[in-house]
Order: C-alpha cells, then structure tokens, then sequence
C-alpha cells in the first residue's frame, strides 16, 4: 500500500484540526484542571465530535459506524495531541470499540456497538493491576457463582473511569499470573452493586480512574467473547490502542517542537534570536529527523491496522517505542529550549511534557516496546 | 495479454536467453562493479559481454531517451525489467558516475549537441567520468572553490587543485567545476565544463584511505584546455548544476542506509547465543541493534513515504532533506554493529580466514559517509535553515 495520505484523509485531519483548535484545546484542558474536573471533558463538546462521526469512524457499517478505517482515527488522534484535547476518545473509541469488535459475540456488538459509534456509551479497558502494563500478570479472579460469576481485586490506569457507563474488566479464569491464556473479558456495568469507582489524579490531568471490585455478580452473559480466550482479541486490541497512542504522540510531539522552533525564533539573547546559534540548530535539525521517521512508522503501522496485517504486532511495538523515544526527546527539548519560563505553569509548553509521559506509560513504555520488538523481531 | 504482460514475456525470454550465468551470481564488494571505460577493469569476461548486450538494447540505462542511447521505458516497464532481472538474480550491467550523475545533469541542463555526444558513450560503457568538485580549502564551503579558467576565445585554460576526486585515476574524462569569474559572490562565477583526462597537463595522485583502498585521487591541472563547447549551461552558472548533480549524489549515499537482508538481531543470536526466552544473550548489545533495527525501519518507511507523495503529486516533502544525514548515520552505526556482533573475526584485516578483512574495511570506509557530498553537519545546518527557517 502506498505509504501517503488520500485527499478524503486530508480533509478529515483538517476538519480534525479545526474543530478540536475551536474547542478542545490546551485552554480548555487547563480550565478542566483547575476545575478538577472528575469526568475529564466536557459533554456538549463530545456531543459535537460524536456529530462529526468520529466515534464510529473505525466501527464497521453493519454495526452502525462509518467503516472508514483506522488509518482516519489515528489522523484524528494525532490532532488531539496536537491540540491536547480533553476528549474520551482513547478510552472509549480506540479501546472500547475496538475490544467489543475484537472480543464479542454476533449479538452483543450488535447491541453495543451501534451506541459507542453514536457517542452515547462510554466503555473503558480496566487491564492493569501493578505500576506497570504487564498484560499476561493479570491476577483480578472471576470465579463461578450460581449462573454468573463473581470478580474479585483492583484495577488502575482505567482511563476516563468517571465517565465510563460499562468497563471491559480482564480477569483469570484459570491457569496462573504470567499465562496468557485463561484470561476473559467481562462486561461490568459502572453502577454494579460492590464495585467503586474512584478517581486518580495523574500528572496530564486527564480522566482516569481506579476500580475495586469487592465481590461483582455479573451473569454469564457479561463475559465479551469466550471465557478463558480473552487474549488474542485482547492482544489485536492493545496493538491497536498503542498505535492510536502513538498516532496521539506524533501530535503531541509535533507540536511541542513547532512552539519551541517558532520560540527560538522570537527570544533573544546575547543580542541575537537564540534560533541563530549553531548548538541549538543542530538539536532542533536531529529532532527534525526524528519526527519525521516517526511520522512514517505511524502511518505504516496504522495502514497495517486497515490491511489486516500479519506484522501487525511488531508494526504496533516498533511505531509505539519510536514515538515514546521521540515524544520524551521533542517535550524535554521544548522544555529546555524555552528556558525559565517553559518552568512555569502559566506557559503551555509544560502540558505538552505532562501528557507525552502518560500517553508514553499507557499499555506499554519505550522499555517495554523496545524489548517486544526485539523478541518478535527475533532475538 | 495486455502490452505490459507482452513486454514482461519479452524480457523474460530475452534475459533468459542473454544473461550469462556468471552475471547471476551476486556482486562480491564495490570492486566486483562493472564501471567501463577506455581501459576497463574486468574481473570476468562476460562483464564486458553483458554490458554490450544489455547496451545494444539500451538497457544499461533504461529509462533514458533512445535517441541517447538509452531504453525509452516508461515507469512501469522500468519496474518490470527490473524485477525481471532481480527474477534471474542478473547483476546491473554497467556503474557509473555517467549514468547516476554527469547524466541526468546533460539531460536537464546540457545542450542537444552535447547530449549526442555525450550521452550515447556513457549508455555503451565507452567513456568512464569522474567528478572534479572539491579542493584542499573548498570541502564542505564548497563554492569558495579556486580553480581557475582563463577565457582563451575558442577554450579555457585551466590551472588549479582538486581532491577527493573518485577514480580519477581511472576515469576517461571529468565534469568539473571552475572559477571563470571572480569578481562577483562566491556562488556566482563558478562554471561547469567537460574535459578528456588524457589531456596534456592532467595528473592524479590516488589517496590511500584508513580501509586500505584508493578510491579517491588529488587531481591537478597545470595549463589544461578544455574546449568552449564542453562549457554545460552558462559561463558563470555553474552553480545550479553543481547543486542539482549534489542532490543525485546525495540519493546514492543515502541508499547505503538501506537495511541489509538479514538482520543485525538474527546474526548476533547466531553468534552469542540467546536465552530460554529467546532473547539475545548480551542485553546491552541487544538494546543497541533493536535501537539500529527500529531506526532503520523508520528510515524505510520514511524513503516509501517521500517516495508516495511525490507520486501523488503532495511535492517532495521536506523529509527529503534528512536522508543523506539520517542514511549515513544509520549505515554507521550497522558497521560499528557488525563489528561488536562479529567479534575478532571482523577486526580481521587480510588473508581469507578474515575474508579478507571485509567487515573492518566496510566499517572504516563507512565514516566516510558522513563527510563526502555534504558532511552531516553541513546536511543540519541545511535542514536547521531552509527547512525550519532558523536565521544565520
């Protein structure tokens, strides 16, 4: 496939850039913050994106969404983080749309999947148990009871938990932490009795949560798929969220370099813009080059998503550690570019470096991406 | 059948019939490259055979105009000749800087009577060229070159130094860049003229370099002429053409950061050996080649993508401008792999066990790639300036 943007995708990431620039930007996601703001965004605001489409924009027709593919989320995404947009369309569209369509049977994606396409049902991952993505050490037990089954443990790092209606929780059905079978997917309503709720302030101040489950009856019919074969839809899932992620982290880093790019134009020192000096136009230049190898491995990876293809683990882990490696360069090179005042709160520069750290963790580190690559690259 | 199935048939049938089976098998180094000439030198006969045959189709230049000497195939039969030929494994028949720079310099900037009489040897392998653009004090400050023309009415005469002068030593004729005038900026004045290195008062000095070979030479001129109707474009307009016949140079060194068949990550578990897991032995050394690997990738992905879009007609992108810096970086840091992954055996220097020291030269002429046409350094302050608009 021909590795270039077609006209129509041209045009979404432009409508992309302009509705998100009008009303979803850093102003925006500040406001929330000193707000504290639990749910994380602002509903009339969804209302307006879920008008565009774009939360069915990868959702097939036959299930109510536009079957436009993912190549034109990620070209959404990647605007969202060039704007830093507080919306819930990782946790919702990326993932919970994505996990149901992976995941679920004939008739639950008929009847969920028509409601997350239309912007009305919030579903969100809650995956993680530890300070870190280890997918196959999920330990949260489901265990028969009656008809149903009962969940019981924590889970962390379940991204616009407030918001969210329904959850798909991982749990182990059987075999041990460290198998990556036995797991199952469960479909757990946010209101079920004996499960909390609670909000977690991270340093992107964005929405995310932690649950406990003390005890959950969900019936049988809430397992997503087949029970003890969560992993492989799950595992297509997470290559999908991270290449979304790294799709949000190519405009993340975009961004943070043109303002320092356009800052070391404005500010000067010594009697000169800063922009003149040689030492600083190397940086920028290397940091140039680096932000356009990652544009390309995020469009490659995202085409994969389309094309159904069989590198599409390694495509996910190699465009997913190039834009942690990239994104963490481009923020702390806008930092130190800037000077004292990319210090200070009043500037935007620092929002930048705060949600490329988050985005960077969720489902899986430079490390830990790095380290999958290699295996699936074979060594 | 369509004309494009006839023509994949034909050439099918054709390169079947007139590669010679020596031809199939793989380029042994840079030395193994046919590159023609008055003298060629020839490793094995059926070079010279395959490259008549080739030429008589005009196939050693295939997308060039027929009435020079070259195929006259579209973009589409190009592709298909080649992959026909990957198909046999059948070599390139012919190398040459008249082919990937003199050339498509005349095509765009030369005059119809130098194109017929330059172009046409250059698709047979008759006339082998060389590039005089360097000096002693002119390297990366390339336009503040001194070597001087003298109008002389019907010819220059021409005085001064050049080096890094690839296969001087060996070429028939050269493309050169004078100073014909010195009054005005250092980018104004400079010319672009041809001239035969059998001329009287031409002389080469091959340079040994740290690998051990001497591909490069000092050339000196000492009252040399050189013909009026050799001068390529205008008297004084020299400069664009350097420029452009850089940014062809540049394409060809950038292509060494093409990643090799068999990855750096399989070679090295072959050597250390790996854990239960699968994973290469040595930690560090594995995070340095998934590093190599992943930047590689992208580096592909991002020649695709540049590629893409121009073909789109979305322009050739600014990402163009990484690749000589981005390309040779990444062909060094392969080297510098394929050093600690091979281990004493890669330090070898001569004899066969050491396969003649291969690895260790490839290694050492490879940090030559950051330097020649364009240091790296050169290549960021391009990028730092034209494309994000830093000011001096």
């Amino acid at each position: 496939m021909a590795l270039v943007l077609t006209e129509e995708q041209i045009m979404l990431k432009e409508s992309a850039a302009g509705l998100l620039a009008q009303k979803a930007g850093v102003a925006q996601l500040r406001a929330l913050r000193d707000a504290g703001d639990a749910r994380g965004f602002t509903p009339e605001v969804w209302q307006d994106i879920a008008t565009m489409g774009w939360p069915g924009i990868a959702i097939p027709e036959a299930y109510g969404g536009l079957g436009y593919g993912y190549t034109g989320l990620g070209l959404v995404l990647e605007q969202v983080g060039r704007h830093l947009s507080p919306v819930p369309l990782q946790s919702t569209v990326l993932l919970g749309g994505t996990l149901i369509n992976a995941l679920g049977s004939e008739a639950q994606k008929q009847s969920l999947l028509p409601a997350v396409a239309a912007g009305e049902l919030h579903v969100s991952l809650a995956l993680q148990e530890g300070p870190q993505h280890a997918p196959e050490d999920t330990a949260l037990k489901a265990e028969i009871a009656g008809a149903g089954y009962r969940l019981q443990g924590e889970k962390c790092l379940v991204l616009d938990a407030l918001a969210a209606q329904q959850f798909v929780v991982i749990a182990r059905t059987s075999g041990v932490p460290g198998d990556s079978a036995g797991l199952t997917a469960f479909l757990v309503a946010a209101d079920a009795a004996c499960l909390t709720v609670e909000q977690r302030s991270l340093v992107d101040a964005r929405g995310v949560g932690a649950l406990e489950l003390n005890g959950v009856d969900v019936a049988a019919s809430a397992v997503l798929g087949e029970v003890d074969a969560a992993w492989n839809g799950l595992s297509r899932s997470l290559d999908i969220a991270n290449i979304g992620l790294a799709a949000e982290l190519l405009g993340v880093a975009t961004e943070a370099f043109e303002r320092t790019v356009e800052y070391l134009k404005e500010r000067k020192q010594f009697g000169k813009v800063i922009g003149s000096f040689q030492g600083l136009q190397h940086r920028a230049a290397e940091l140039f080059a680096e932000l356009e190898l990652a544009r390309s491995i995020v469009l490659k990876a995202l085409q994969a998503i389309d094309a159904d293809d069989p590198q599409l683990p390694l495509l996910a882990s190699a465009a997913k550690a190039k834009l942690c490696e990239v994104a963490q360069r481009a923020t702390n090179e806008g930092i130190q570019m800037h000077g004292g005042i990319g210090m200070t709160d009043e500037y935007d520069i620092g929002f930048f470096i705060k949600r490329a750290r988050v985005a960077q963790h969720t489902f899986g580190d430079y490390n830990y991406h790095l380290d999958r690559f290699a295996q699936l690259s074979g060594f | 059948m369509s004309d494009l199935e006839h023509f994949r048939a034909d050439t099918r049938a054709w390169l079947e019939e007139n590669c010679p089976a020596a031809m199939r098998e793989p380029v042994r180094g840079f030395d193994d490259l046919y590159m023609g000439g008055r003298n060629p030198e020839v490793d094995h006969p059926d070079q010279q055979l395959w490259c008549e045959r080739m030429a008589q189709r005009g196939w050693t230049v295939p997308q060039w105009p027929r009435e020079y000497g070259g195929g006259g195939l579209n973009k589409e039969e190009a592709k298909i000749l080649q992959q026909e030929m990957a198909r046999l494994g059948a070599r390139r028949p012919l190398e040459s800087f008249g082919i990937s720079m003199l050339g498509p310099a005349l095509l765009k900037f030369g005059s119809e009577a130098q194109k017929q009489e330059h172009l046409p040897p250059i698709c047979r392998g008759e006339i082998r060229w060389c590039q005089g653009y360097s000096e002693p004090n002119a390297g990366s400050d390339l336009a503040s070159l001194q070597t001087r023309a003298e109008d002389r009415g019907d010819h220059y005469i021409i005085n001064g130094q050049k080096v890094w002068t690839s296969y001087a030593d060996k070429a028939d004729w050269i493309f050169c860049l004078v100073r014909t005038d010195n009054t005005g900026s250092k980018h104004e004045g400079i010319s672009f003229v041809l001239f035969d290195m059998a001329s009287e008062g031409v002389t080469t000095r091959p340079i040994k370099l740290i690998s051990g070979s001497s591909p490069f030479c000092e050339t000196f001129f000492d009252n040399v002429r050189a013909d009026k109707r050799n001068l390529v474009g205008e008297e004084g307009k020299g400069w664009a053409i350097a420029k452009y016949l850089l940014t062809h140079e540049r394409e060809m060194i950038s292509a060494f950061g093409a990643a090799p068949a068999k990855s750096l990550g399989a070679v090295a578990v072959e050597n250390l050996g790996s854990d239960a897991s699968g994973r290469l032995r040595n930690g560090i050394l594995r995070h340095t080649i998934a590093q190599y690997q992943l930047d590689a990738l992208a580096f592909g992905a991002t020649m695709s993508r540049v590629g893409d879009e121009a073909k789109a007609g979305q322009g050739l992108g600014a990402a163009s401008s990484i690749f000589k810096y981005y390309g040779t970086e990444l062909n060094k840091r392969r080297n510098e792999l394929n050093l600690a992954i091979g281990g004493e055996p890669a330090l070898g220097w001569d004899g066969d066990v050491y396969g003649g020291g291969a690895t260790s030269r490839d290694w050492l002429r490879s940090k030559g790639n950051s330097i020649e046409g364009g240091t790296s350094e050169v290549q960021l302050n391009i990028i730092a300036k034209r494309v994000l608009g830093l000011p001096d």
